[in-house]
């Protein structure tokens, strides 16, 4: 399989990217492609042009930043799951990299690339959504801070302009947090997964593959926020969901694995 | 067309590329380096497992303009001054971790960027890094046993 | 010392591990015109037109179809008993019966603008009603094919049935199993390449496990003279029986004609999960009836099976199934019946195991219902009736005749080598725990048919003038390492080194004759076709060295550790292969040393069992193998390190099947599983290692006393596992799970059991 005909520009800079991209609406970002390319090859994705960002080198770090932590969005999968202090401070990031794909995938694939693809099955989305981390967007105007919970608004759809880049991603330092997933294959895609962590003192759960975009649990939450035992706010995880059914899992099923993941990750944060 | 550098197996190539050309066909309808291989079109099964700048990659799924620039080594590039097989190489012969062959570049590759992240893995953590590859002959058992053996040889 | 029995390494390995395969796809092949088909995304429709012209305005792009297509359809050989009407044309003209048939085919320069190309051939369909299911096909409401009045494309086993069959029984069980459609998945995607030569023969690459027979086809097809076509199939990347001659490969050599210049074809992967054939696909309905105390007495199964849009093989298969039926036990009474019917799906073909796997889970699954219902361990009720050591040759209802076993040896073997009480007293440990993880041990003994249909083949060894030896062989090899454990069967009769024996396979001008390899039958007939004629080869050097030592033939001896010719009794003179060789091509006689021999021999009957222990997660439904001890006898192992690997690969095969694969359409008949993401075989990842406990029982088919080893992992495999998971689940009054056992599935019968 090929990718259909098309243009090739590498940017040099970001402001390079946000005016290449700004020149042709039908041009997509360019990072480590391990979402984009596997779309162009099927021709499910038919950009005219790509802008490669990929050898923006300084979009590539992992840093404390007061209660924060500040991750380029150029950080590869291989880099966020071999971070000591990320390993450390937000181990939950670190564990769910750790799950994407294969280690091949994990040499190339960026952090920015696979949340800006917004799979519902993304397992790095999934865990931001769950640490309520921030995006940043920069745009011809400037940058803007962009909460995880604004940033997921469709299937394969989010909240970035068509000119604007994701450069960095800021999540707070996680108490203990946890990462469960569930796929046929180790390679495979979530069924569904669950993340739990604990942030700013309560306890918050993310779901993938239950529904248009990764999903917080919040009657789960609402739950344990009102005292409720892992057990029975696990019983409310497929609340508010819509899984979809395919050949990794029918909804029913979905909705049952998300019970037992999120009684297991609850059980465990 | 764009034209890109960049070293393969140790020599310098220069060629230009359509955009669209992935990496993989590049190195094998361009260069003539057939040794890897495409098994599906999917990143899954990782035939086309080559290193990129050291690090093991689906060159399915790196465009060749991406590469610009890198170093890539290649199952040709692997084996050593004589032509003597890479140890990686010599413990897939030893331990008939190859029926078919198709899929034994990839792995040879993917296992050779194993060692070098992690020396000694566990039966564990050696299947656990090979989920990226697919092999439908040997049912895995020959192909963990020559990583290991080839971890016990240094590779 | 004979070299047989030992880990010889293989001679094919350095190329493949140098990344020097000789798969077709490598092979330059200058000027060639790339094809790329384009396929129905329609299960069931009617075409009414094809529309070529933006296609066509592609530079350098020509678009051909059906009607343009002058060669006769695909069938299956007379002799399959397949409903002739049935028959597949090389490219859909009025109707598509699949998703995935062939409808038009774009010529190119290159393969990206084929794949542009294809995106712009527009074609104008009629949705019609799909049948995707074999019971709704078995229904015979819709009609693939309207003029033959019905979906059944062959029949096996007799459609009699007994009222009495189960009479005097004690205990009836019964059940369906779906043995679901699996992909053989082979690494390397199909293949084909065609050049016509100036002196007018087609050479025709082909991706092919039977080169000999996909030239009488090829040529049959084209209406040529076989002697005008040449077909080769170098190094193949896998095929599992399911990499023989279909429609592409002879659209490719017809398109290497029609065009004028060479043609070539390599699939994709989503091609290939639509193109290359399925197999399995079979439901059975079985029922078994016994004493209370364990004593089988009869037997019934009944085999629907799947033969996918046009038939061919798969409609086939039931026959394989139905004659396996018995398996290994000693049952007084068996009936059999088979149907294959046609749906809008992929046809199904041979694929690992190929109707004996299908054979083994229909009764492993009856005896451990068998066992539950008369309160017996799995184990016992097994040797309760097991066909006795000494029973053989061993014939059984359904009329196979068994060459040679021991079934209750491999059982005891099987049960100590794996510590089959200590696993019992385990589970009865962690079951009086408690806990969501539960342990399951299952048993799933086989025997299945290798070399099934008796055929001969071809072996020729010729010196050369150096006094080294080629082996022609008309078999041909996947992966199997044949070049290495043919050679070894030469060389030992030679007295020559391993490595001074090349196997030359799969080119039909290089080897006049060959049934190819499928069926597990390579080494013991191919192998021994070759032996046979090291030993020919032989008794010619031993005449022309008489003649350069002056002495009797009959006198001479070849010594086997050395390689050299001399008088008995007598080692000095004496003549290595080397020195006679390069004297007979001095003299013009190295003819002489050229032999050729055909070898037929009746099936043989490779048996084993395999025990599984699995953990089976009852909340999420997730199943883990923890062990798999395998004890497979396939008599003489000629190369235990290959040997290993086969049964390796096919216990990989086997678990795919129990666990994790299913070719899956959707309600229009879409596939869901056209790729490796859809598509989910294992990976290192899922498996553990496997315990291969090595077992000797010789068959007395041929002289080495060889079976064949290819398919018996996948035959014994999937029921152990199968019964595992149900084992495992016993406690919850789960007596059945649908294949695969994967979460979903193991979660849903769990459900149902507690409801």
């Amino acid at each position: 399989m090929i990718p259909a005909a098309l243009e090739y520009r590498r940017a040099g800079s970001v402001e390079e990217a946000i005016e290449l991209l700004g020149s042709d609406e039908d041009a997509k970002l360019l990072a480590g492609g391990h979402s984009l390319i596997p779309a162009m090859k099927l021709r499910i994705a038919r950009p005219t042009a790509l802008v490669d960002i990929g050898r923006l080198d300084d979009l590539r770090y992992v840093r404390e930043d007061g209660d924060r932590i500040a991750i380029g969005a150029l950080t590869r999968h291989a880099a966020l799951e071999a971070d000591a202090m990320l390993g450390g401070s937000c181990a939950v990031l670190a564990r769910a990299a750790g799950e994407v794909g294969d280690p091949q995938v994990r040499h190339r694939g960026t952090i920015g690339g696979s949340v800006s693809h917004a799979d519902p099955a993304s397992d790095l989305a999934t865990v931001l959504l769950t640490l309520d981390a921030d995006l940043v967007a920069r745009g011809p105007a400037g940058e803007r801070t962009i909460a995880a919970a604004e940033f997921f608004t469709g299937p394969f759809e989010n909240a970035l302009a068509r000119d604007e880049v994701l450069v960095e991603i800021r999540v707070p330092k996680a108490g203990e947090g946890v990462y469960l997933k569930h796929s046929r294959r180790a390679q495979d895609w979530a069924t569904v997964a669950v993340a739990a962590a604990h942030v700013d003192g309560r306890v918050q759960v993310g779901l993938s593959s239950m529904g248009p975009t990764p999903l917080r649990a919040r009657a789960v939450e609402e739950a344990l926020a009102g005292g409720a035992s892992a057990e029975d706010a696990a019983a409310r995880a497929a609340e508010g969901t819509d899984p979809p059914s395919d050949v990794s899992g029918s909804a029913a099923y979905r909705a049952h694995l998300a019970r037992v993941l999120v009684r297991r990750a609850l059980e465990q944060v | 067309m764009t034209r890109i550098a960049l070293t393969v197996n140790g020599e310098g190539r220069e060629a230009e590329v359509q955009a669209r050309q992935l990496l993989v066909y590049f190195l094998r309808e361009q260069l003539g380096l057939t040794g890897t291989n495409v098994g599906c079109d999917t990143s899954s099964c990782g035939a086309c497992t080559v290193l990129l700048d050291g690090e093991s990659v689906k060159s399915c799924t790196v465009l060749a303009v991406q590469a610009d620039g890198s170093e890539v080594t290649t199952i040709e590039g692997l084996a050593r001054g004589g032509g003597e097989l890479h140890p990686v190489q010599q413990a897939f012969h030893e331990q008939h971790g190859v029926q078919c062959g198709y899929c034994t570049p990839g792995f040879v590759m993917a296992t050779v960027s194993l060692l070098k992240d992690n020396p000694r893995p566990s039966e564990a953590e050696i299947r656990h890094a090979l989920e990226g590859n697919l092999c439908r002959c040997t049912g895995y058992h020959n192909i963990v046993r020559a990583v290991e053996a080839a971890a016990r040889a240094g590779a | 010392m004979s070299i047989l029995g030992n880990r010889v390494l293989r001679v094919e390995d350095p190329r493949f591990l140098r990344g020097e395969g000789r798969y077709i796809e490598n092979m330059p092949l200058h000027r060639a015109a790339w094809v790329t088909f384009v396929r129905s995304p329609l299960a069931h429709a009617r075409v009414n037109g094809i529309d070529t012209s933006a296609a066509e305005a592609l530079p350098d792009v020509q678009v051909l179809t059906g009607a343009d297509v002058d060669a006769p359809p695909f069938g299956p050989p007379p002799y399959w008993n397949i409903n002739p009407g049935m028959v597949r044309p090389l490219v859909a003209q009025d109707v598509v019966r699949f998703a995935g048939e062939i409808v038009a085919i774009v010529v190119s320069d290159d393969r990206a603008a084929g794949i542009d190309a294809a995106e712009l051939v527009a074609i104008d369909y009629d949705p019609l009603p799909v049948v995707l299911t074999v019971e709704e096909a078995a229904e015979d409401e819709t009609l693939l094919f309207p003029d033959e009045g019905t979906n059944v494309a062959a029949r096996a086993g007799s459609e009699e049935h007994d009222e009495e069959l189960f009479s005097g029984c004690e205990v009836v069980v019964s059940d369906t199993v779906w043995s679901q459609r699996m992909a053989a998945a082979p690494l390397e995607p199909r293949s084909a390449a065609a050049e016509l030569g100036e002196d007018g023969r087609l050479t025709v690459w082909l991706t092919s496990q039977t080169p000999h027979t996909s030239k009488m086809v090829v040529a049959g097809m084209l209406g040529l003279d076989p002697g005008q076509v040449r077909v080769v199939s170098p190094d193949l990347g896998g095929g599992f029986g399911a990499k023989m001659l279909e429609v592409e490969g002879v659209l490719v050599a017809w398109l290497a004609r029609k065009l004028g210049r060479p043609a070539r074809w390599t699939e994709t992967r989503t091609e290939n999960m639509l193109g290359l054939l399925h197999g399995r696909a079979q439901r059975l309905e079985f029922t078994l009836g016994g004493t209370r105390d364990g004593d089988v007495r009869a037997y019934r199964l009944d085999v629907l099976a799947d033969a996918g849009a046009y038939p061919i093989l798969g409609a086939y298969l039931p026959n394989l199934t139905c004659l396996m039926a018995s398996a290994v036990y000693e049952i007084p009474r068996v009936e059999v019946e088979g149907r294959s019917v046609v749906t809008n799906t992929t046809p199904t073909t041979s694929i690992r195991g190929a109707g004996r796997p299908e054979a083994a889970q229909a009764m492993e699954r009856a005896l451990d219902l068998f066992a539950a219902e008369v309160g017996l361990d799995p184990a016992e009720v097994r040797r309760r009736n097991f066909v006795p050591k000494d029973a053989f040759p061993y014939t059984t209802a359904t009329g196979a005749t068994y060459d040679s076993g021991d079934y209750e040896g491999a059982l005891d073997l099987l049960l100590r080598s794996a510590g089959y009480d200590e696993l019992r007293e385990e589970q009865r440990r962690r079951r009086a725990q408690g806990g969501p993880v539960e342990l399951g041990i299952g048993l799933g003994a086989y025997v299945e048919i290798s070399n099934p249909v008796g055929e001969a083949e071809f072996g020729e060894v010729e010196i050369t003038d150096n006094g080294e030896a080629i082996l022609r062989t008309g078999s041909h090899s996947h992966g199997q390492g044949h070049e290495t454990t043919f050679a070894m069967l030469a060389a030992e009769r030679l007295g020559l080194p391993v490595e001074l024996v090349t196997v030359i396979k799969g080119d039909t001008d290089e080897v006049p004759t060959g049934a190819g390899t499928f069926g597990s039958k390579s080494t013991q007939i191919g192998g021994v076709a070759g032996r046979l004629a090291a030993d020919g080869v032989v008794e010619q050097a031993k005449a022309l060295a008489a003649d350069y030592l002056e002495a009797s033939a009959a006198d001479m001896v070849l010594d086997l550790d050395t390689g050299r010719f001399h008088v008995t009794g007598a080692p000095e003179p004496a003549l290595g292969w080397a020195d006679l060789a390069s004297r007979a091509a001095a003299d013009g006689r190295l003819g002489e040393l050229k032999v050729s021999h055909e070898f037929q021999a009746p099936p043989s009957f490779p048996f084993g069992i395999h025990l599984s222990v699995v953990e089976v997660d009852t909340e999420t439904g997730r199943v883990e193998v923890k062990r798999h001890v395998a004890v497979d006898d396939a008599g003489t192992i000629v190369n235990p390190l290959v040997a290993d690997g086969q049964v390796h690969g096919g216990i990989a095969f086997g678990v795919g099947q129990a666990l994790y694969e299913e070719v899956v359409f959707g309600e229009d008949g879409y596939p869901l599983t056209g790729t490796f993401v859809g598509y989910a075989f294992p990976s290192a990842a899922e498996l553990p290692s496997w315990e291969r406990v090595e077992m000797v029982t010789p068959t007395p088919n041929n002289v080495v006393g060889v079976k064949g080893i290819g398919e018996s992992g996948t035959v014994g495999s999937t029921p152990a596992v199968h019964n595992a998971v149900l084992d495992a689940l016993a406690p919850y009054g789960v007596r059945h799970v649908d294949l695969p056992c994967n979460g979903e599935n193991v979660w849903k019968a769990l459900q149902e059991a507690t409801a």
